[in-house]
């Protein structure tokens, strides 16, 4: 909530047409990168490495949804070089022109080190991969705690189960929140069908009042401390919480998952073109893709990561290192467009109303 | 007591601020409220209230603020009358308990009441070490009553406090040898006397009450969407600001509304427009 809360201000700010913080001052002699990234979502570190070795200065900004960071990009408010958007919005900002076309003649370590299954994965979103060097990815699944549930989890159905009335987390998100029925009713997760979606939206409705909390971020702190049976997580959040919570378990159910993934890109009015592909090249060096794995614990694309691990507990996680068949042949969310996407924001809305 | 070209000097500041950060913001408030996309007049963002259930939202909002505004109200005459009863010294210590949780940020206080109505949290922890039952109340509407009388009872103590403490004690000792019982003295003396400050303590109280969007947010669990919540997101997810703008300006409806109740009925502007 708090991230909401400044979010909300920064728009505000931007309203007055006032540059937000952390923008285009006086740069001074020293050569500045402005990346824009999910919170909390590199090694504070790796920043330092890179300064050291390249004289250029990170200038980092964080935004905690897609959805505020986009507004801020668009308006052109801030101008950052590099941002680490979803598949969905990365798809979107290519469609309404915001970002430039990759020289990956810039990024040997993007070719050589980050598995080739993911670059096409990617071009769901990205055709042709031109414009995005996939950062990290994972799944949706279910969380579960095992002294509560003893049945096994293996599909999307248990969330309806009147057992566990109160005790079940969701993701507060439209697409992350539709996706789940329209999966069970065995349809794509980018649907745009509006009876189907109708359909999902009274599923999500029937569900309410077994709901215990539409969460985002406090789903972890939440599930750590054994507030609820079962959550809807990322794969990410779910090493996190096994961790700390032994009595957790994680199943991705069978019906199909969110196989998501975030990548670099470059900002079309991006100052510093070349220093932004320093920096997506750096990042996907294996030693620097290693301490970025064991700081946020979310799947990484860069297949030189395994190797090189020293934690066996990460290492020999199928969460974090799942097999192919966990993610071969799932979808990725794609750009509706924008009537689309207010469609389903909408759908959503009116669930949390009810 | 200044000349009038003085005063012009001293007001400028003040006319600059309310200009800026007052009058402009809500021309573009009720601007984007009645503009669609395009840019067009459109009353279409207006009439949403109508749809998509957002007028229960609204509706929840006044009920729940209401609700808070009586408790606080309920909860702040008596102890503003034990206070002035009560010697000087003890009084400062009573009262700067009451203010002392304002210093604190009110994001804070309510992330504790997170944690103290949660199903594992602090109360149900103690009622299951004694063996009770444990008590639900986290993500109701109990629970965004709760952390509203908690953040806002100051705003309704403090204005009470001060039109209680104004009170001369010789007029509550006329109405006791006149034959005043304790109710009659409250309902026949105090209160009308103490309107005033129950007053702007109800619109200190009820207006934060129905905007709010932190509190309900923390403690409704995402399934309790207040007016301001849905204002906010339709900010921060929906990215629609010609949306959010037009819900504003309803919830501007209802605070000027509340305000002019409340003017219509303080006894104090009839004495003041006889100046």
């Amino acid at each position: 909530m708090k991230f909401k809360f400044l979010a909300l201000l920064m728009l505000s700010c931007l309203m007055f047409g006032v540059a937000g913080c952390g923008s285009t001052g006086d740069s001074g002699k020293k050569e500045q990168v402005y990346v824009y990234s999910w919170g909390d979502y590199l090694d504070p570190e790796v920043l330092k490495i890179f300064e050291q070795e390249t004289g250029i200065h990170v200038v980092l900004d964080e935004f905690d949804t897609n959805e505020s960071m986009y507004p801020r990009v668009a308006e052109g408010a801030v101008h950052y070089d590099v941002i680490c958007p979803s598949d969905y919005m990365i798809q979107k900002m290519i469609g309404n022109n915001l970002l430039q076309p990759l020289d990956f003649n810039k990024l040997p370590d993007a070719k050589k080190y980050i598995g080739e299954e993911f670059f096409k994965q990617a071009e769901t979103f990205d055709p042709g991969n031109k414009y995005a060097v996939p950062y990290c990815w994972g799944t949706v699944g279910i969380i579960y705690d095992k002294t509560k549930v003893t049945e096994p989890v293996d599909s999307w159905n248990i969330l309806w189960d009147e057992k566990y009335k109160g005790q079940i987390l969701m993701q507060d998100s439209a697409r992350d929140a539709l996706m789940i029925p329209l999966k069970l009713m065995g349809k794509s997760m980018n649907e745009t069908d509006k009876d189907v979606l109708a359909q999902a939206q009274e599923m999500l409705k029937k569900q309410k009042p077994l709901v215990q909390a539409y969460v985002v971020d406090e789903v972890k702190e939440k599930l750590i401390g054994s507030e609820a049976a079962m959550g809807v997580v990322f794969s990410g959040e779910a090493l996190i919480i096994l961790q700390e919570n032994p009595n957790m378990a994680f199943a991705v159910p069978k019906e199909g998952t969110n196989f998501w993934i975030d990548g670099w890109v470059i900002t079309k009015d991006s100052q510093n073109v070349d220093a932004a592909h320093k920096f997506i090249n750096f990042m996907c060096r294996p030693d620097i893709a290693v301490k970025n794995f064991d700081y946020l614990g979310y799947s990484t694309p860069n297949i030189a990561v395994k190797d090189l691990e020293e934690n066996e507990e990460y290492k020999n996680s199928p969460i974090a290192f799942p097999s192919p068949d966990v993610y071969k042949d799932q979808e990725t969310y794609k750009y509706l467009g924008n009537q689309m996407d207010e469609y389903y924001n909408n759908l959503w809305m009116q669930v949390k109303v009810d | 007591m200044f000349n009038k070209f003085t005063r012009n000097i001293l007001l400028t500041p003040f006319l600059i601020w309310a200009g800026l950060f007052i009058f402009v913001p809500l021309i573009f408030i009720v601007w984007y409220g009645v503009t669609d996309y395009d840019g067009n007049f459109s009353l279409g963002n207006i009439g949403l209230i109508f749809e998509r259930g957002y007028l229960d939202a609204l509706k929840l909002s006044v009920e729940l603020a209401l609700i808070s505004t009586v408790a606080c109200l309920l909860l702040a005459y008596p102890l503003c009358l034990i206070l002035t009863e009560r010697q000087r010294d003890n009084t400062t210590i009573i009262s700067l308990l009451f203010i002392l949780p304002l210093w604190m940020n009110s994001l804070l206080s309510t992330m504790a009441w997170q944690t103290i109505l949660e199903h594992n949290g602090i109360i149900n922890q103690f009622m299951k070490l004694l063996d009770l039952p444990t008590f639900h109340m986290i993500n109701t509407e109990g629970a965004i009553v709760l952390g509203m009388v908690y953040n806002f009872l100051p705003y309704m103590v403090l204005p009470l406090f001060i039109s209680l403490s104004k009170i001369d004690r010789s007029i509550l000792e006329a109405a006791q040898d006149l034959g005043a019982n304790s109710w009659q003295k409250f309902f026949r003396v105090i209160l009308p006397l103490t309107l005033p400050g129950a007053i702007s303590g109800i619109t200190m109280v009820f207006i934060p009450a129905l905007t709010t969007f932190v509190i309900s947010a923390l403690l409704g669990g995402g399934k309790l969407l207040l007016i301001g919540n849905i204002i906010e997101q339709e900010f921060t997810f929906q990215y629609d600001w010609h949306v959010g703008c037009a819900l504003s300006v309803i919830l501007m409806i209802f605070i000027i509304l509340n305000m002019l109740l409340t003017t219509a009925f303080d006894p104090m502007k009839e004495a003041g427009d006889e100046h």
